[in-house]
């Protein structure tokens, strides 16, 4: 364990996480918008906003899967100083940081269950850049319709068809949040017109 | 420096129930089980709604609380006086600069906006504990949508009373899905359930977060032929004249005297401000 995976926490803990969860939580509530969080930082590929969201959310309560060139010895070390999450396979993580590709395909995480929806697994999704263009979004916490850059179509319009089981889903960009929850019906605009 | 970690609750706990929050959002309607602290005050007294306000706030917000929709009632004050001392936040009795609301059993008449959670605090989050008080039972009942009961209750009251009786804690169906209680409001709120801010529910004895996202479907119940009807009280407000709001009837002598008067307290001291006047109103010159 080096300098890197000691480094990196918060400043002030319960401010910075409670401005970070005000961030999760407006973004999550109103797919589409755009919220910067920032104040941890992890070893590379992981972004500021994904570093600051796992460790808002996080905890040894939480079992995480590390996906693709997110398992690499210093973010293990990293997640095992600030958070002590246990690090599981897809099947068993409560959320799963990495790459879509990494992630795909994302049946293989779990859904909750009919009785339990809530017991379903928060992927957060890193992407290099993060645009309100694309992807059509409606529903709740949508007034009318809104636009979000999503990495591909069919899995999320699959995800939404589970409703009310389902992944909820953050998509993470340098200091840039977006969420996705399962609620949100998501369409292709060239198709649409 | 206070002596309080910010917003009272430890780290932990507060990771716990920002999980419950955010599933509660991408479900709208469902009771998520949370584990429930132990507060300072009673249950009863809103441990579920200080709880969620706990885990919401950051350094920058503003509070608001409201009890029966009174800025000044015991509840109010006490959980108003409780975030200040334990987060150093700023609190205020107007709606509108307010961030953050906590409530018991109201909405407040102006209407909320982008940038606002109003969180409730929520006795018995379970619709169909009186129907049914088995919670494995409750629980399979909403994993199959199987909501029958709770129509069967609505038209007993018809067949009872000639009218749905239930006057508050009026069950909603959110989003299609999942029958909710939106917490004893008057059922004259509950219209008001499709708005713009955020609503986040906490029952603290029964250990359930659940939440209303914006702009997101909630229909009252009911049926073709008795439609839903958000009554209220029919007489204005007696000190500022309102006609659209929700009243409380107090009783003001021995002899069966009565007034009306707005339950949201704000709303009527800033409608007096802007001049309008009801029954009961001072006159011009005596108020000043």
């Amino acid at each position: 364990m080096d300098m890197q995976s000691l480094s990196g926490g918060f400043a002030t803990p319960p401010q910075d996480s409670s401005r970070a969860f005000r961030a999760a939580l407006e973004t999550l509530a109103r797919p589409g918008t755009i919220h910067d969080i920032s104040g941890a930082k992890a070893p590379a590929p992981v972004s500021e906003a994904a570093a600051t969201l796992i460790l808002t959310l996080c905890d040894p309560e939480t079992p995480l899967y590390l996906a693709g060139a997110h398992d690499t010895p210093d973010i293990r070390d990293w997640v095992a100083f600030h958070i002590g999450a246990p690090l599981v396979g897809p099947e068993q993580a409560m959320f799963a940081l990495g790459a879509w590709e990494a992630l795909s395909p994302i049946t293989v995480f779990p859904i909750g269950t009919p009785e339990y929806p809530d017991r379903s697994t928060t992927l957060i999704v890193e992407m290099d850049t993060l645009n309100q263009d694309g992807m059509r979004l409606s529903g709740p916490g949508i007034k009318d319709s809104a636009m979000l850059a999503l990495p591909d179509l069919a899995p999320f319009q699959m995800n939404a068809g589970l409703f009310p089981l389902g992944l909820d889903f953050y998509f993470t960009a340098g200091t840039r949040l977006a969420g996705l929850p399962r609620t949100t019906n998501v369409s292709d605009l060239m198709e649409a017109n | 420096m206070s002596d309080y970690n910010f917003a009272y609750l430890d780290e932990q706990t507060k990771r716990m129930i920002r999980r419950a929050i955010l599933k509660g959002i991408a479900i709208p309607g469902y009771q998520v089980p949370f584990a429930s602290r132990e507060m300072p005050m009673p249950y009863g007294w809103g441990t579920g709604g200080v709880q969620v306000t706990a885990a919401c706030l950051t350094p920058e917000d503003t509070l608001k609380v409201i009890d029966q929709g009174a800025d000044d009632t015991t509840n109010a004050v006490s959980i108003r006086k409780f975030f200040e001392k334990t987060a150093e936040i700023a609190v205020t009795e107007k709606t509108g600069d307010a961030t953050v609301i906590q409530t018991r059993h109201r909405i407040p008449e102006e209407p909320l906006g982008e940038g606002q959670i109003l969180v409730y605090q929520v006795p018995i989050p379970e619709p169909l504990r009186f129907l049914e008080p088995r919670e494995t039972e409750t629980r399979k009942m909403h994993a199959l949508e199987e909501y029958g009961l709770m129509h069967v209750k609505l038209y007993e009251d018809i067949a009872r009373h000639g009218h749905i009786a239930t006057s508050y804690a009026y069950p909603v169906k959110v989003e299609g899905r999942y029958v909710m209680d939106p917490s004893p409001i008057p059922k004259f709120d509950n219209p008001k359930m499709e708005m713009a801010a955020i609503q986040l529910f906490g029952a603290g004895r029964e250990q359930r977060i659940y939440a209303v996202p914006p702009y997101t479907k909630v229909v009252s119940l009911d049926f073709e032929d008795h439609p839903f009807d958000p009554s209220k009280a029919d007489h204005p407000c007696d000190l500022c004249g309102a006609e659209h709001t929700y009243l409380d009837e107090v009783i003001i002598d021995d002899a069966g005297g009565r007034m009306f008067v707005c339950s949201d307290t704000d709303y009527c001291a800033g409608r007096q401000a802007k001049g309008h006047r009801g029954r009961l109103s001072p006159t011009e010159e005596a108020a000043q």
